[in-house]
């Protein structure tokens, strides 16, 4: 089967970096997520992370390797073609910003239709449903900085849905929710890889979201990737505390049976 | 309302309002002409010689079709230089790009260009190539590490702005007055008669800029997200900013050949448009088209009214408009970025 996203021994470098002594943001790293699989990509800041995010997005174009978006050269694809396939969901848009929650999620339907002047009434009903995928149907008229973390989040994503992607990339999906609407996010994205097949690739620092969510996990440090495998494979407690450089220990989640890592502080009772 | 409908809406109201802004205009002036006399005239039915003819056919006529397409030209060019620059402050006098023009237009004319169609396309080429390299010169000195913030574009601006200045007035020291005619009025902005085929000209340089503008409205909604945002949406946002740059310098440019460098249209014009009408590009700059034509016909009418006989420039009425609203803005939002 095609993977939905391969990289093909990547390699990232800002190009204003002098020949020779340039510092890899991403060195050598090559993965795939198969089609309707939840890929979590774990590490430390400064890990590469949301470099990976960026050339998958084409926001950045790889200095070696190459990426193939189901078998296709990436840097061959233009860029409503990419945005048909791949639907990013960024960690929060501009607030103070005047469109309303509709218009916002209309504007995921671009990319089918980019010399189309008005949105069609076939994109305003996928829309439509999209908003109510993600529960955020009765804010269609409410301007972005009127709503609240949680619901940008979910009118975000209700955007990316209304993509139509094959792959979902959501950076960070959590960072400003509290715990209910943690708990929430997880539920929508465990509903919607059900209901849709969507390939997901999960980008965050939490690592026992990632753990709860992925079918499995790729570790990175300083640009590299580490190890990739379940998420029992890959949260050991010798590998973490090597790559995060503190003390964790990892446990089973008492009723999903999933590892959970916790962080050992120091100088603890 | 729909997206259609709304458009329909704006766009019925203000050309119903432009359309009056136009019969008062064709019915004030110097020359006191009777409105049965203008309405047989317009609809040919006048007398076919004599002052009446000349005054409203020859002068008054070609004036407010010149003044609408001015004024809407500078307003779209101001909403697309806005929008480019994710910028409320951004116009086409304040980046400069007019005294650009007005430089390539200056150049123009030492070479002692006429009034025919070729030389009409002569100006508005100089005009445009002027604009061309004034934005740029703006753009790069601005530009830091893939941004534009707010104040240092502004700065940007005036600083090419008063270099062209200066290279007009160096241009004008060296040549022999005579051949630049009534280059002073015209740097103020001057709307005087412009023959058929030169108005022609502008009329049709005017849409080729409004269709570059407006053909990407929906993609400029996305922009307002940023670069990368619009790009992952599917937005190739090199090109998109390029065809703007390309629509706003060239409306900016015919109308300062034709008309002069009229200052702040593409600052008003804009902002009261979005206060009436939203955000939305594919509304937005429709409005500002007719909206700018409304402000600039009014302007003009003023102008050649308050001190009648006498007249004045029309870049003198929207600058005493324009500045104390731009220092309003800048008070109140110039730390916010667009839109």
């Amino acid at each position: 089967m095609t993977p939905l996203v391969q990289f093909d021994g990547v390699g990232f470098t800002y190009p204003t970096a002098a020949p020779g002594h340039g510092r890899f943001e991403i060195r050598e790293l090559s993965f795939a997520v198969a089609p309707g699989e939840v890929l979590g990509l774990i590490g430390p800041n400064a890990a590469g992370k949301t470099t990976v995010i960026r050339l998958l997005s084409k926001a950045l174009a790889p200095s070696r390797g190459a990426i193939y978006v189901q078998g296709e050269a990436l840097s061959s694809l233009g860029r409503a073609e990419v945005a048909r396939r791949v639907a990013v969901v960024p960690q929060d848009v501009a607030q103070g910003f005047p469109f309303t929650a509709q218009e916002l999620v209309l504007m995921g339907r671009f990319a089918h239709a980019p010399g189309r002047f008005f949105e069609s009434p076939a994109d305003v009903r996928i829309a439509r449903e999209a908003m109510e995928l993600t529960g955020v149907q009765a804010l269609a008229g409410e301007t972005l900085d009127r709503l609240s973390g949680g619901e940008r989040q979910r009118v975000v994503l209700a955007r990316a849905l209304a993509q139509e992607p094959r792959l979902l990339v959501l950076d960070e999906p959590t960072a400003h929710l509290d715990l209910r609407y943690q708990a929430e996010c997880v539920a929508l994205l465990r509903r919607l890889h059900r209901e849709q097949g969507l390939g997901i690739l999960l980008v965050s620092h939490d690592l026992n979201m990632a753990a709860e969510l992925s079918d499995r996990l790729l570790l990175m440090s300083s640009g590299a990737a580490v190890t990739m495998g379940t998420p029992e494979e890959v949260l050991q407690e010798s590998t973490l505390e090597r790559v995060y450089g503190c003390r964790v220990v990892v446990d089973k989640h008492p009723t999903t049976r999933r590892p959970t890592v916790s962080v050992l502080w120091p100088d603890g009772r | 309302m729909t997206g259609p409908a709304r458009l329909a809406a704006v766009c019925g109201g203000l050309a119903l309002l432009l359309g009056v802004v136009a019969v008062g205009s064709l019915l004030v002036g110097s020359a006191r002409i009777g409105p049965g006399v203008i309405v047989d005239l317009v609809t040919g039915r006048g007398p076919l010689e004599g002052a009446e003819r000349v005054v409203i056919l020859g002068i008054r006529l070609p004036r407010i079709a010149a003044a609408a397409l001015a004024g809407g030209a500078l307003a779209v060019a101001g909403a697309g230089f806005q929008a480019l620059t994710r910028n409320p402050l951004a116009e086409p006098s304040i980046l400069g790009v007019s005294a650009g023009a007005a430089f390539g237009v200056v150049l123009a004319q030492i070479s002692g260009l006429g009034q025919g169609v070729v030389e009409a396309l002569g100006l508005t080429a100089f005009a445009f190539a002027g604009a061309v390299v004034a934005g740029s010169a703006v753009y790069l000195i601005a530009s830091t590490g893939g941004g534009l913030p707010v104040h240092t574009l502004l700065l940007a601006g005036v600083i090419v702005g008063i270099f062209f200045s200066a290279a007009i007035t160096v241009v004008i020291s060296l040549v022999d007055t005579n051949r630049l005619g009534g280059v002073i009025h015209w740097l103020l902005g001057n709307l005087a008669p412009i023959p058929a085929g030169a108005l022609g000209v502008f009329g049709a340089t005017v849409a080729l800029g409004f269709w570059l503008v407006l053909g990407r409205a929906r993609a400029l909604n996305l922009l307002a997200l940023g670069e990368e945002g619009a790009q992952e949406l599917g937005v190739d946002a090199e090109r998109l900013k390029r065809r703007i740059f390309a629509g706003a310098a060239l409306l900016t440019g015919a109308v300062v050949a034709f008309v002069g460098p009229i200052g702040f249209v593409g600052l008003i014009v804009p902002h009261a448009m979005r206060m009436l009408v939203g955000s939305d590009h594919r509304v937005l700059i429709p409005a500002a088209a007719l909206g700018g034509g409304v402000f600039l016909l009014s302007a003009d009418t003023l102008a050649r009214t308050v001190v009648a006989p006498a007249e004045l420039s029309v870049g003198v009425i929207t600058s005493f408009c324009g500045a104390p609203f731009f220092i309003y803005l800048l008070r109140s939002r110039a730390g916010r970025v667009m839109p």
